[in-house]
């Protein structure tokens, strides 16, 4: 598909990228993206888990630097080497995560980058009186007194477009900014970007409900992979085409689904689980002998899941069952005695003891089997690690070595050796190839077919939707926090099951 | 890739070649990577100062040592998991004139009134450090926090269990034990405070606790999603600093005879000084007792040294101060070093 042009010539635009390519340790983030944004529009960024969209963001934020290709803002070259540059320059954007100072007011946060001052001290009249104004321009009403920490996220929200406004910044980055809004709120934002556009600010916009892309938006672009795949006007599409656009990557990296286990008995089952009290019931199981996937999009509640069947994180409520026993879990400690283990997505963080050495990591999980009389017995420690290595082909000179030196794919094979230690029953992976070459990953699948081979249960969360098209049997959808869908390996279609994890989305915006 | 691993096996036999000089350089810099500064220390203090070189100073300077390392080695275990006791001064303070106040109780003999002083000093010392790692694990507190407040609490007790005054007059078994020397070099105190250090190395090296004092001071979080819970060891830890300070408290007893409400001023202080000249990370999961123990000689040694070159009484504190700064100075290269030799 070619790309159509946004009608118009370059004094229209008011960004312009050419030939951006982005890459981090073993990732290519952003591949020879060009594409341009028309001054004043409104504009749609749309993309897949790990399709750049990020990436993207933080180029224009001035918190990466592009590795290949130039940015022109405003038709001038654009390379700003920090947040403050890139807001300097006019441009602002507003991270789905707000970190206002929570200690200060809001007007303090408003004007903090150039505080009003007089003989070189703060001048609070002058400050509070022109944050005054700037909040009404966004129709917040609260005293500029009053302390960020008491707002809700939606008027942090305004109080970052005010800041936009106050410094006449003239492209404004939203990423994801309805996701944890009310529908009101919601309505009330789209008002005040409606306000925006008229005095000739453009935005541009990024989010998972595709409803309403079309209130805000003018044109699109979407990214698939890292690459750019179209940019055009909205009119004209309708939902299920724009789902057809972000899909339709080959499958590779995988090689060949060996899932041919025998799948029969529950070895997981999960019924009734709420994550908070307030969370959708989950249900769900997974067999013995099977690989069952979670898609979703990121901050669908997948992880959220997983740690509260875990114990990681308190659940609200909910049975587990281990083949077919239900087990009390309040605690890792419970969740591991019962035969449970989860490979958590930060295996830097929470899975590995990156200082200690692989042989340290591996045994933690179980130090009674190498212990006697609260002794460790070095020789059965070592024995065990070593064959563990082997097993798992493991490439590290020593298990004496630090695991902090290991690659990646070394790295996840520790923590998998670990649980292997400790011989589950049913064996959870949060992100399992995340940040992985692609050897390591073709590795780590079979090593998750193996576990299915020996009748273990196997429960993947990934947000790489081919790798669960690769490897499982079945494929549950999570969307904002519900389940969407289940799909079952002869009805797998990456189409089908993203728009499953678009749906609840969409749904959330009636008119 | 086949490069990389080339080069690993390459890395393997290389190993191997020279195996015995890599072990012993490791285990020096492992366990006592500043025991090469003790020994640069005592060859200058032998070469310049004035009966340095001597037994008795040798003496004076193992009496003088004794409380820090008691002290140091529980220390040791705390910052080993990432947090700091404050309190063992205080705590100290408080044995002292607990376990003076029974041995000086006329309805006991000696030597039961010795056992059971030294029972309710360990015993008192170990239920507050309880306390305090209780409090910190059951709040989330930090322990630097808590400690402090443990610090003022056992100081108060201690005035009103000795009715603000020093106590005197301690059984005559226990004052001779005191002063006893072996091999005419090692005063009893010494002794005690060697097999302390001992049974801490043994108990971190060997030990599974001593392991999850390792891994919950290098990523807690991990642990815990392991399947562990680490707060009963880190509440264990500081038990371990309490009963410390308790053994600490005999020592001081057996070396000063007096129980004093306002003994143990400032020693947390020393003691933490000598974890951190030791080599123990402050941020916890790296470092050894060994280390502990020669932190603990090199701070003595300094004060000594200095005062017999004559060195103003002034000019020590400055001197020692550098030191410990200049300690974890170094101990950001020897962290480094170690990773060239692991990845060698």
């Amino acid at each position: 598909m070619h790309e159509v042009d946004v009608s118009g010539t370059a004094d229209d635009d008011i960004l312009r990228l050419e030939g951006i390519g982005k890459r981090f340790p073993g990732v290519v983030a952003l591949k020879d993206v060009s594409m341009r944004i028309g001054r004043g529009k409104g504009h749609v960024l749309l993309g897949e888990n790990g399709a750049g969209k990020s990436t993207l963001i933080n180029l224009l934020g001035g918190v990466f630097r592009p590795d290949d290709g130039h940015i022109l803002f405003d038709g001038k070259p654009y390379h700003p080497s920090s947040p403050l540059e890139a807001f300097k320059a006019g441009i602002r954007v507003i991270h789905q995560e707000l970190h206002p100072l929570s200690n200060l007011t809001v007007a303090e946060n408003l004007l903090f980058e150039h505080l009003p001052r007089r003989y070189g001290l703060v001048n609070y009249k002058e400050m509070n009186k022109r944050a005054a104004e700037l909040l009404e321009e966004v129709g917040l009403d609260v005293a500029p007194t009053t302390l960020a920490s008491r707002l809700s996220v939606a008027q942090l929200q305004l109080v970052e477009i005010a800041k936009a406004l106050c410094y006449e910044s003239k492209l404004l980055v939203l990423d994801e900014p309805t996701a944890t809004l009310t529908s009101k709120e919601v309505d009330r934002l789209f008002e005040i970007l409606k306000r925006l556009k008229q005095r000739g600010v453009t935005t541009l916009y990024i989010s998972h409900r595709l409803e309403e892309i079309f209130e805000v938006g003018d044109d699109v672009t979407v990214l698939r992979d890292g690459q750019h795949v179209i940019t055009r006007p909205l009119a004209g599409l309708a939902i299920p085409d724009i789902v057809e656009l972000m899909v339709g990557r080959k499958l590779s990296d995988h090689g060949i689904f060996r899932g041919d286990s025998v799948v029969s008995g529950e070895a997981l089952g999960v019924s009734g689980l709420k994550v908070t009290r307030h969370s959708p019931e989950l249900s769900f199981s997974v067999a013995k002998g099977e690989i069952v996937g979670i898609a979703g999009l990121v901050g669908s509640g997948r992880t959220e899941a997983v740690r509260a069947i875990f114990g990681a994180d308190a659940k609200a409520a909910g049975e587990i069952r281990l083949n077919g026993e239900p087990v009390e879990i309040h605690s890792p400690q419970d969740a591991v005695a019962a035969g449970l283990c989860l490979a958590t997505e930060d295996r830097k963080m929470q899975g590995l003891m990156l200082d200690m050495s692989c042989a340290e990591n591996t045994t933690i999980t179980d130090l009674a089997k190498i212990s006697r009389n609260g002794l460790i017995r070095r020789r059965a420690e070592e024995d065990h690690a070593q064959r563990l290595v082997r097993e798992l082909r493991i490439k590290t000179p020593s298990i004496r070595q630090a695991v902090r030196t290991f690659s990646g794919g070394n790295q996840q094979k520790v923590v998998i050796a670990k649980w292997l230690f400790r011989g589950p029953k049913v064996l959870i992976f949060d992100e399992p190839t995340r940040g992985i070459d692609v050897g390591a990953k073709a590795e780590i699948y079979e090593l998750l077919w193996k576990f299915a081979a020996e009748r273990k249960g196997v429960l993947v969360v990934s947000s790489d939707l081919p790798e669960l098209i690769g490897i499982c049997h079945r494929i549950i959808v999570f969307s904002d926090g519900k389940i969407a869908g289940e799909i079952a390996r002869d009805q797998f279609d990456e189409s089908r099951i993203l728009s499953l994890a678009y749906k609840e989305y969409s749904r959330v915006r009636q008119h | 890739m086949s490069a990389n691993i080339e080069e690993q096996t390459e890395a393997k036999t290389g190993a191997k070649e020279t195996s015995v000089w890599d072990k012993l350089i490791r285990i020096s810099m492992k366990e006592a990577g500043v025991a090469i500064a003790l020994i640069l220390i005592l060859a200058f203090f032998s070469a310049t100062a004035p009966y340095f070189a001597t037994p008795e100073n040798f003496l004076k300077i193992f009496v003088q040592i004794a409380i820090n390392t008691v002290l140091a080695a529980g220390m040791t275990f705390v910052i080993l998991v990432g947090g700091i006791d404050l309190s063992v001064g205080s705590l100290l303070a408080l044995c002292t004139v607990i376990g003076a106040t029974i041995m000086i109780n006329p309805a006991f003999s000696p030597w039961q009134a010795i056992v059971l002083a030294c029972l309710a000093s360990m015993g008192t010392g170990a239920i507050l450090g309880a306390v305090n790692g209780w409090i910190c694990e059951k709040w989330k507190l930090p322990s630097f926090i808590v400690t402090l407040g443990m610090l003022n609490v056992a100081s108060g007790l201690a005035r009103v269990v000795s009715d603000n005054s020093t106590i005197t007059g301690l059984p005559q078994p226990f004052v001779d034990f005191g002063n006893l020397i072996f091999w005419g070099i090692f005063p009893s105190i010494f002794l005690i405070a060697i097999v302390v250090v001992l049974i801490g190395w043994f108990v971190l090296r060997y030990t599974v606790f001593g392991r999850f004092v390792f891994a919950i001071g290098t990523n807690e979080e991990a642990v815990r999603l392991s399947g562990h819970q680490p707060k009963r060891y880190k509440i264990a830890v500081f038990t371990i600093s309490g009963l410390t300070a308790g053994i600490a408290a005999m020592v001081y007893l057996l070396r000063l005879n007096v129980g004093s409400p306002v003994a143990g001023i400032g020693y947390e202080l020393n003691a933490i000084a000598a974890v951190i000249i030791g080599g123990t990370s402050l941020s916890g999961g790296k470092g050894s007792i060994i280390g502990t123990l020669v932190g603990a000689c090199i701070l003595q040694v300094l004060s000594t040294g200095l005062q017999l070159l004559g060195a103003d009484d002034n000019i020590k504190p400055i001197v020692i101060g550098a030191v410990i700064v200049l300690a974890v100075i170094l101990d950001s290269y020897r962290g480094r070093l170690m990773r060239i030799l692991e990845t060698r």
